[in-house]
């Protein structure tokens, strides 16, 4: 065990480094001068030699590319992801400070996920065929194909637009009814196709656990069938459930993008899109580094968590 | 014809294709189907509900929002094709060497696919677009970006269970070469998964155009573009929300179009279905 989360570190940290390299040559490898991305908006022709000069040295452009990557990486690796130019405050600040808001919104969307999915796969697995499977299995379909930004658009049409019962956009304080209700539709918007995806797999993972012959033992000796698909069946499907959703909270975390750009949620997604609109590379960078880095974290910590709960699971 | 005759068998496979018969035919016949220019502005008939003259009504500036849902078929449509075309040559032909040459170089190409894999579905193509620019290549380019991991690790896994059988051996007894076992024998042999995905990857790749689009980092204003569509309707949600439901629909269909018929694929090829 403890070889294999040594070897698994490693590689996640030979993985930052290459998401790393490939961020740093996306932006210098480009078509442009990076000097045009560093100057504010609009000043791109009106910008005297001088400034440029300037602004080149300020930001190291005038080093050679292997010197300006080796400095980019050393700094990112002490956490300094350079400044911001449309704030000009330090994009490492930036980052810290908003990134509590998308983990607030990605884990309610993986709670939407699990309250939704796991007992609608359940209810489709244990009657198999029926009315009730064609049914799940339709709305999962539909679940998936939906695409975010129109269910959120949507969603915020009928429940603030038109009832008028939820806040249209903005975060409230967290853990207060207000929060609460500034949460569910971002929730909501984020969470629904995983849910369709969640549902799907307990569904197939009920089925085969169902199979079982712990299970037929259970029911013979008469258990109450609640108490079977409950207490045996559930509980053996739950390694690759929880799994699954550990796996799908980092895709939540960058689908969460569209999700804060709908409703104006003060997160790292809509932090990333804003830069992108401004022109601020510096902070498109270190957005992107920090979102994929910590996609990489998490995944590596369900990789680790499932090598520790599953015995069968081979560390080679 | 037993494959063909499976896929039928499911009962959602024939709505799925009628679907993408009809943003094919939207597609190329938009200019004889449109009953307006799709940019001409009107603005003595802006924000209309659907009616008689313009079948799903007209947005902020008066345009048809018919004629631009079908013009706008055509850029969804272009954009599929080419970046699961672009991904897929990319991910397959990494793959086939990956796979089929293993040792240094396997490691060397599985690990910058490890690092592609770490940028989360729809970030790299958001940093792609970001870094390119905006119009119909740069997106083309990111949405067949992400798709070469997926497209690679398949293909890999399959040259390695092919080239361990004994009919490629005896294949290679026989004197065939490198590009003819990897063309005859391994590339054909793992043709269904690769299909399988590619049919999957086209409903997310239009999908992936749009929300791009709808961020404003994809094809911009006034282009026709689905997402973009979404994106200007949104600032008019209250006055006029028939704007949405036109490219609203037609996204909603192409997808679920494309994974319906990428699932009954997957039953096909899936030798335990």
């Amino acid at each position: 065990m403890l070889s294999y989360t040594v070897r698994r570190l490693f590689s996640a940290i030979f993985v930052i480094l290459g998401v790393l390299t490939l961020v740093f040559f996306s932006m210098h490898l480009a078509p442009g001068d990076p000097i045009d991305m560093l100057l504010p908006p609009g000043v791109g022709g009106r910008a005297s030699g001088e400034l440029i000069e300037q602004l080149r040295a300020r930001h190291g452009l005038d080093q050679p590319l292997h010197t300006q990557y080796l400095r980019y990486v050393g700094n990112a690796l002490q956490f300094d992801l350079g400044q911001s130019i449309r704030t000009d405050r330090p994009v490492t600040a930036e980052v810290l400070r908003l990134y509590p808001a998308t983990i607030e919104l990605t884990l309610a969307a993986l709670l939407v996920a699990a309250l939704v999915g796991v007992p609608l796969g359940v209810l489709a697995a244990v009657h198999k065929n029926s009315l009730i499977d064609n049914l799940t299995t339709t709305v999962a379909l539909l679940g998936v194909s939906l695409p975010h930004f129109l269910l959120g658009l949507l969603l915020m049409l009928v429940f603030a637009l038109e009832l008028g019962w939820l806040p249209p956009s903005g975060r409230g304080e967290p853990f207060t009814l207000d929060g609460l209700r500034h949460l569910i539709m971002p929730a909501a918007t984020l969470g629904v196709a995983t849910s369709a995806i969640v549902a799907r797999l307990v569904r197939s993972t009920m089925l085969d656990v169902l199979k079982e012959d712990f299970v037929r033992s259970a029911r013979a000796k008469g258990l109450a069938p609640r108490l079977v698909v409950i207490r045996h069946a559930l509980r053996n499907a739950l390694l690759p459930i929880v799994t699954v959703l550990g796996l799908e909270f980092g895709v939540l975390l960058s689908g969460a993008v569209i999700a804060e750009s709908i409703f104006a949620w003060p997160g790292l997604g809509r932090y990333l899109i804003l830069a992108i609109n401004g022109k601020d590379f510096p902070a498109v960078q270190g957005a992107v580094v920090f979102i994929a880095g910590m996609f990489v974290l998490v995944n590596l910590a369900v990789d680790l968590l499932y090598a520790a709960l599953d015995p069968r699971v081979q560390y080679n | 014809m037993r494959s063909l005759s499976k896929l039928l068998r499911n009962r959602l496979t024939i709505p799925a294709l009628l679907i993408v018969a009809l943003l094919l035919v939207a597609a190329i016949f938009a200019p004889q189907l449109a009953t307006h220019e799709p940019n001409r502005q009107n603005f003595l008939a802006i924000m209309q509900p659907p009616n008689a003259q313009h079948w799903l009504g007209t947005d902020e500036l008066g345009r048809d929002i018919y004629s631009r849902v079908l013009y706008g078929a055509r850029i969804s449509v272009t954009v599929g094709i080419l970046a699961v075309l672009l991904g897929g040559l990319t991910g397959i032909l990494v793959g086939l060497v990956a796979g089929f040459y293993g040792r240094t170089l396997d490691a060397v190409l599985m690990r910058v696919i490890d690092v592609l894999l770490a940028f989360p579905g729809i970030l790299l193509a958001i940093l792609l677009a970001a870094v390119l620019g905006a119009g119909l290549v740069p997106v083309i380019i990111a949405v067949a970006a992400y798709s070469v991991p997926s497209f690679a690790r398949i293909m890999r896994s399959s040259v390695l269970s092919v080239r361990a059988q004994e009919y490629v051996e005896a294949a290679r007894a026989c004197g065939a070469g490198d590009l003819r076992l990897i063309v005859r024998h391994v590339f054909l042999n793992s043709f269904g998964p690769v299909l399988v995905y590619a049919t999957l990857l086209m409903g997310s790749a239009i999908l992936t155009a749009a929300a791009l689009s709808f961020l404003g980092v994809g094809i911009s204003p006034p282009t026709p573009e689905w997402g973009a569509m979404i994106s200007t309707a949104r600032n008019y949600m209250r006055q006029a929300p028939h704007i949405i439901y036109g490219p609203g629909a037609a996204i909603f269909l192409t997808v679920l179009a494309f994974n319906i018929l990428g699932d009954a694929l997957r039953d096909v090829f899936d030798p335990k279905s």
